[in-house]
């Protein structure tokens, strides 16, 4: 089988256009909201939605950082190679803030388990909301959904979806890797 | 980047550069987490440590045991001022008890050189040294290391002079070590006496002369005079010593060029630094102690990532 696209880059573009006027709705003038990307891959989306929330509201600036979940994974020494960390840039607290944390692919739930983790370094905020691009369904292995979701994927565990971005990747889409032979 | 090259951090001779950089870009990552409101991650919540410390010390100890409690690892201290090696147990008999207590990594400082590799090969533990005799302490160096970069950038080409005591010191031994491999130059200096016969065939500059070796270089990491180590006289006297080998706020002044001027601790005032420079912002001093518990952080998380899990 050959990788299939999911989302190209126009419909890309009307989905993540779609998500920001959910924000929106929900959020107001984010005057209590802060956006919080997951590291590695969640902050290309969330740098994205940032972008087209400002040109959408014409606020000045939002309250927006990156997480990184490394020092709070699970998976710690159950890995042949070690997990390296990414940075992480908050500059605020977010005590008492409505939270959107953003990630481009749910799967397992356990890279959203430990950002949840990770944030409450950060403070107590008052409500935290997950926004993803591609949601895997039936393939959670925790008590995760989100709140706001691109596109719904149905695959199987051998397969794979790729979002990449036009800053990182040199092209905004979405696809889909059929499972590799040997697997 | 991948883990480390080592299973235990015996010195810097041991590591490969990727492993100095690793330890380094880690760090950085702890860096920002000891300066959040809760300084606090998980990863080490499975690990036990033991701190043992059969020599004193106290930024050593405190650093390591910060850094421990930050990752969420467990921690036991043990000194051997009030343990049974004062009744006669040998070294591996009172590792190997403590290990019986389920322990997966020790942090060790000991007075004779060979001791933490001595260790590694007979017990079954991630082995951090945290000082032994004269030899290494290696987490000293790679903080010092890891400051320099913070303060000067790229270590590579930078010129460093090792200034008192190195004939006594484990810091200058692993401080020549990792500059090296970090591609930077190193000299030593002090009075003659101090600086060992063998030091010129690892490629270091030597010098008596303090002013000349500050001319030369770009920074200056400045050494405690270890009495207590000393069982000969070295020099005629401490304040013939700070005459001569004293850092001082004026001789820096006269140089015509800015210098970072370092010092491990613990620091005698008065004596090899004045205290108007070591309080100056010439001094990184105060961030060398700080970065020491991001270091530290860093080499405990990528050794740990490297013991076998027992799913017990």
């Amino acid at each position: 089988m050959k990788p299939v696209q999911v989302l190209n880059s126009e419909q890309l573009s009307i989905t993540l256009t779609r998500l920001c006027h959910q924000l929106i709705e929900r959020h107001g003038d984010f005057s209590q909201s802060a956006i919080i990307g997951l590291q590695p891959r969640g902050v290309f989306l969330a740098e994205r939605i940032v972008e087209k929330l400002i040109e959408l509201t014409g606020l000045p600036r939002l309250r927006y950082g990156n997480l990184d979940i490394t020092f709070h994974r699970d998976d710690f020494r159950r890995k042949a190679s070690p997990i390296l960390p990414s940075t992480t840039d908050i500059d605020f607290q977010i005590e008492e803030l409505d939270v959107i944390l953003i990630d481009d692919v749910l799967y397992t739930g356990r890279s959203i388990r430990a950002g949840m983790d990770a944030m409450l370094a950060f403070g107590r905020p008052r409500r935290v909301e997950l926004l993803v691009l591609i949601d895997r369904r039936f393939s959670r292995h925790l008590p995760v959904q989100a709140d706001y979701i691109g596109r719904t994927v149905d695959s199987i565990t051998s397969e794979r979806v790729s979002v990449q971005w036009k800053s990182s990747d040199g092209q905004d889409q979405v696809i889909l890797h059929p499972a590799s032979p040997e697997q | 980047m991948t883990g480390l090259s080592v299973n235990n951090l015996l010195g810097i001779k041991d590591l490969q550069v990727e492993d100095i950089q690793s330890i380094f870009e880690t760090a950085d990552n702890f860096k920002e987490v000891i300066n959040r409101p809760i300084k606090k991650v998980p990863s080490l919540r499975e690990i036990t440590v033991a701190n043992l410390f059969f020599e004193n010390s106290t930024r050593t100890k405190l650093s390591f045991e910060l850094a421990e409690k930050r990752l969420s690892a467990d921690v036991i201290n043990f000194a051997s001022s009030s343990s049974s090696v004062s009744k006669g147990e040998s070294l591996i008999d009172t590792v190997n008890n403590i290990l019986a207590m389920k322990v997966d990594m020790v942090v060790m400082r000991h007075p004779k050189p060979g001791a933490p590799h001595f260790l590694a090969q007979h017990v079954e533990a991630s082995i951090i040294n945290a000082g032994d005799g004269t030899h290494e302490h290696p987490t000293q160096a790679l903080l010092d290391a890891y400051s320099m970069r913070e303060r000067v950038g790229d270590v590579q080409g930078k010129k460093v002079v090792i200034i008192g005591d190195i004939l006594h010191s484990r810091v200058a031994l692993s401080n020549i070590f990792c500059l090296q491999k970090l591609g930077a130059e190193v000299m030593v200096c002090g009075p003659a006496t101090l600086i060992p016969k063998w030091i010129e065939s690892l490629g270091v500059a030597v010098s008596t002369d303090l002013r000349e070796a500050l001319n030369w270089c770009d920074v200056a990491n400045v050494l405690r005079i270890q009495l207590e180590r000393q069982e000969l006289p070295y020099f005629p006297s401490l304040r013939e010593y700070t005459m001569q080998y004293g850092l001082s706020r004026a001789l820096l002044e006269g140089l015509g060029k800015e210098i970072v001027i370092m010092h491990p601790g613990p620091i005698n005032r008065g004596v090899e630094i004045t205290s108007d420079l070591a309080d100056s912002p010439h001094s990184i001093i105060l961030e060398q102690v700080q970065n020491g518990v991001a270091v530290r952080m860093a080499v405990l998380y990528l050794l740990a990532g490297k013991i076998e899990r027992n799913p017990a």
